[in-house]
């Protein structure tokens, strides 16, 4: 009897190895291969919204981070027209809502923003929708900035799958879909979260900020002037550049 | 047949009191007892149905036919769809009842609106009023209209000759044509037990009828192969498509085949329980449906013990939606089901394996369950011997648009597009849509093109376009429906829709110019290929192939400079105008 014939899928003609169950992302993130993606947290459900992971299987579009790998599996990563088309919707991102990078406090540490910078995104190319949002800073310790989410849902998932709450969810529709909390007013006061939350700190834009922890770390020192987005295992690094000194 | 909405004569059956709970019904008659749905409802269902707050908060806003905002008393939304639709009387009813669309009359009386297709194209111009169908309008009607809500009378006693909805067959098929005897497809189940039935549906070559064509009897198959603690039949009634409204011929006269189809798919999967998912565009059917299914349970075909037989148990009920075109794709119904906004799953897995309440589901098509009972009866070669290699069996078409006979035709596939136009009585056409908004458009030399998974698929709306038609505006239609109905999870199909709607309506109003042809073409192409589900990968189309088809459509409105802005700089000033009360020259741009 020979050995096992070792799992592998191929990215950009590198043999990547898998396990069942694995998707193709996590496979790529287990060997350090960069796919794009704003909407995935490893340890959060895979959703599959952004499609910044956009790949080509076989020739086929699909979502990296929602479509398991299998045995057989050719796959376009890293090109110039999959970028292309990466760009295109990280622009789209910009332009459906309000994104003033210099006056943001996420910059710097906003991943939206690095993605761009990745992509070689200049400009917003679209005519900008300039849609109208609610800000809402009820709550004591965090704010909730509309103007910049991008629906990307993480902190929905956050907040039921690892702190067993339900603060966030997705309403409306289409063009009109906006992040909306579970209370009875509406207000970010009356929901359970806390500033020990994932979900308080998982927002990969500067949407749901913690209040008086502004500009701490100063610019020119944040998670992207140091590190590249593609970079390995920088997913805790962005997630601790959220969280500061004084909090655990 | 015809059918009435006037008043109930049966008030349905008691099996209904699990789905009255439903929260799209609760909303319902919340909407109904106030007109909209107030905050303090809010609350109080999330509490009564033990939801969170936010998810029945994202429901309401999810669904076009639930409002923040109080609607009047008569309620009127007009079809905005090219068939049944006529947005030009919506605005001549506006003018009569000094009414602005969208907005409720200061008086409270009446608000009047226009919604997507409601499935009346063959006998449009029509509307919903307080959820119930009018069709047939005339500039005489609304009048008459307007003087009913002038008078302050309610709709339960306008005419009942106003709602009337007429089935239109105008060629009978293997399916229309051939009485169906109600229970002999249970009788023949019964007799023959699920596998060789199985095989039968599996011989016929039987595929949905929703556009999509997946083998009926392998997706019945896997379901039956799949493990659960329940197993679930789901039919998909959600006939959202412009141009589509076959299935509610369907519900109406041949309602025993679509619920014994059910109820087959139930025996063969080893399944307890059915829902038929009826879009709310045809709540007023459900009387009627009620009615059947209250038949059958007498009858031994629903129930316990169906047909005698000892475990086989099986019922149906039935959910209404609330207008979105989304919940015609089958994940999103589940998810529907569930009492959630219909967004698409990730797929793998698959409703066969993982579907309602997490448990193995065949979702089908009405008429792939009417063909099925069918099939049950008369076994597989009596319905593969029709049709064409690939496509077995006969389609059942709505046709709607310019020609003499709009109207339900059945025929075997491989049927060539003129054969059809011929048949409807279609002359000087320019442009048909087969399959509707998310189908095919095709021109007059592809009229000898047949009809089949292996040419021209579709789910059975065939739209057709005379020369007179302004086939631009006819596309713009169509993109302002996509970038309504998107459901707004991916990014592509949310803000893509949005851009190629915007895109359109510059070219339409003489704006565009080549690099706006171009750069439509380039989002086009990016939201066909990139979005998550059925809809984003279908909603450019009807743009790409007129770019393809129709170039001149396009050529002929742009403007000959490389560049012009989105906006309008002048109609941009009109604001500041207003306000400094000027309309001088020189208040003006050019």
């Amino acid at each position: 009897m020979s050995e096992p014939i070792k799992k592998t899928i191929s990215i950009d003609g590198e043999e990547i190895p898998y396990e069942e169950g694995q998707t193709i992302m996590d496979a790529a993130l287990a060997a350090d291969v960069y796919i794009p993606h704003l909407c995935h947290r490893p340890g959060l459900k895979p959703h599959g919204s952004c499609k910044l992971c956009t790949i080509e299987v076989n020739g086929r579009s699909a979502s990296a981070c929602t479509l398991p790998a299998a045995a057989g599996q050719e796959i376009s990563n890293n090109t110039e027209a999959l970028n292309g088309v990466r760009k295109t919707i990280t622009q789209m991102l910009f332009v459906e809502g309000n994104h003033f990078c210099p006056a943001c406090e996420k910059t710097g540490d906003c991943t939206l923003q690095a993605v761009a910078y990745h992509l070689d995104m200049l400009d917003g190319h679209f005519p900008q929708f300039y849609p109208r949002r609610e800000v809402d800073a009820s709550h004591a310790s965090i704010v909730l900035d509309r103007d910049r989410c991008i629906l990307c849902e993480l902190c929905v998932r956050a907040s039921r799958e690892v702190d067993g709450k339900d603060v966030f969810a997705i309403t409306g529709r289409g063009i009109d879909a906006r992040l909306i909390v579970n209370s009875e007013s509406g207000k970010l006061v009356d929901t359970d979260i806390t500033t020990d939350d994932l979900a308080a700190h998982i927002c990969p834009v500067g949407a749901i900020l913690i209040k008086e922890h502004g500009y701490e770390v100063p610019i020119g020192r944040r998670t992207f002037d140091l590190h590249q987005v593609g970079e390995p295992g920088l997913e805790p690094v962005i997630l601790s550049k959220g969280r500061h000194s004084d909090e655990h | 047949m015809d059918s009435h909405n006037g008043p109930e004569t049966n008030p349905g059956a008691l099996t209904q009191q699990q789905s009255n709970n439903h929260l799209l019904h609760r909303l319902f008659d919340v909407q109904k007892q106030f007109r909209h749905i107030p905050e303090s409802s809010i609350a109080e269902l999330a509490n009564d149905l033990s939801l969170p707050i936010s998810q029945v908060e994202a429901v309401v806003d999810f669904y076009s036919f639930f409002h923040r905002t109080q609607r009047g008393r008569i309620d009127i939304l007009f079809s905005n769809c090219t068939s049944c639709g006529d947005l030009t009387m919506m605005h001549d009813l506006c003018k009569q009842l000094h009414v602005s669309p969208g907005k409720t009359r200061a008086d409270g009386m009446v608000s009047i609106d226009s919604t997507s297709c409601i499935g009346m194209c063959d006998q449009g111009p029509a509307l919903l009023v307080n959820g119930r169908t009018l069709t047939h309008l005339t500039g005489q009607r609304l009048e008459q209209i307007a003087a009913q809500v002038d008078a302050g009378a309610p709709v339960e006693q306008w005419p009942v000759e106003w709602f009337r909805v007429q089935d239109n067959v105008r060629k009978n098929g293997l399916l229309l044509g051939t009485a169906f005897e109600t229970g002999a497809a249970l009788r023949a189940a019964a007799k023959q037990g699920p596998e060789a039935m199985l095989a039968e549906i599996v011989t016929s070559g039987l595929r949905g009828r929703g556009g999509a064509g997946f083998g009926t009897g392998m997706k019945w198959k896997f379901c039956r192969e799949a493990r659960g603690d329940e197993h679930y039949v789901i039919c998909n009634a959600d006939e959202g498509e412009p141009g589509t409204f076959k299935d509610r011929v369907l519900l109406t006269s041949h309602a025993h085949a679509v619920f014994e189809g059910m109820t087959l798919c139930g025996y063969v999967i080893g399944s307890r329980k059915g829902y038929l998912y009826l879009r709310g565009e045809y709540r007023y059917m459900l009387p009627e449906l009620y009615a059947v299914l209250a038949r059958r349970r007498k009858a031994g075909l629903l129930g316990e013990s169906i047909l005698g037989q000892q475990g086989f148990n099986f019922d149906i009920e039935i959910i209404v939606g609330a207008g979105a075109y989304i919940c015609g794709e089958e994940s999103a119904l589940i998810e529907s089901m569930e009492q959630k906004r219909g967004v698409p799953r990730v797929r793998p897995p698959f409703p066969v394996t993982c579907g309602y309440q997490g448990q193995p589901t065949v979702v089908n098509n009405v008429e792939t369950l009417a063909a099925a009972a069918h099939i049950a009866v008369h076994g597989g070669e009596w319905f593969n011997t029709h049709g064409s290699d690939k496509s077995d069996g006969t389609k059942i078409l709505s046709i709607s648009g310019d020609c003499a006979t709009p109207g339900v035709y059945e025929y075997p596939f491989g049927v060539s597009i003129q054969k059809i136009l011929d048949d409807c009585g279609a002359e000087d056409v320019q442009a048909i849509q087969v399959g509707g908004p998310s189908g095919t458009l095709i021109g007059p030399n592809e009229f000898e093109r047949k009809l089949g998974f292996e040419d021209l698929a579709t789910g059975g709306s065939f739209m057709i376009f005379g020369q007179q038609r302004d086939l631009l505006a006819v596309i713009s239609n169509f993109a302002h429906f996509f970038a309504h109905e998107s459901c707004g999870f991916c990014t592509p199909c949310r803000v893509g829709t949005t851009l190629l709607k915007n895109g359109l309506d510059k070219i339409a109003v003489g704006h565009g110019t080549k690099y706006d042809v171009d750069e439509m073409y380039g989002m086009a192409t990016l939201v066909k290929r990139r979005s998550h589900c059925g809809l984003g990968q279908t909603a450019a189309n009807p743009i790409l192939d007129a770019l393809q088809r129709f170039p001149k459509l396009f050529e002929d409105r742009l403007v000959h400079s490389d560049f012009e802005p989105h906006f309008d700089l002048d109609a941009a000033l009109e604001e500041a105008r207003q306000i400094s009360h000027r309309d001088d020259a020189e208040a003006h741009l050019s």
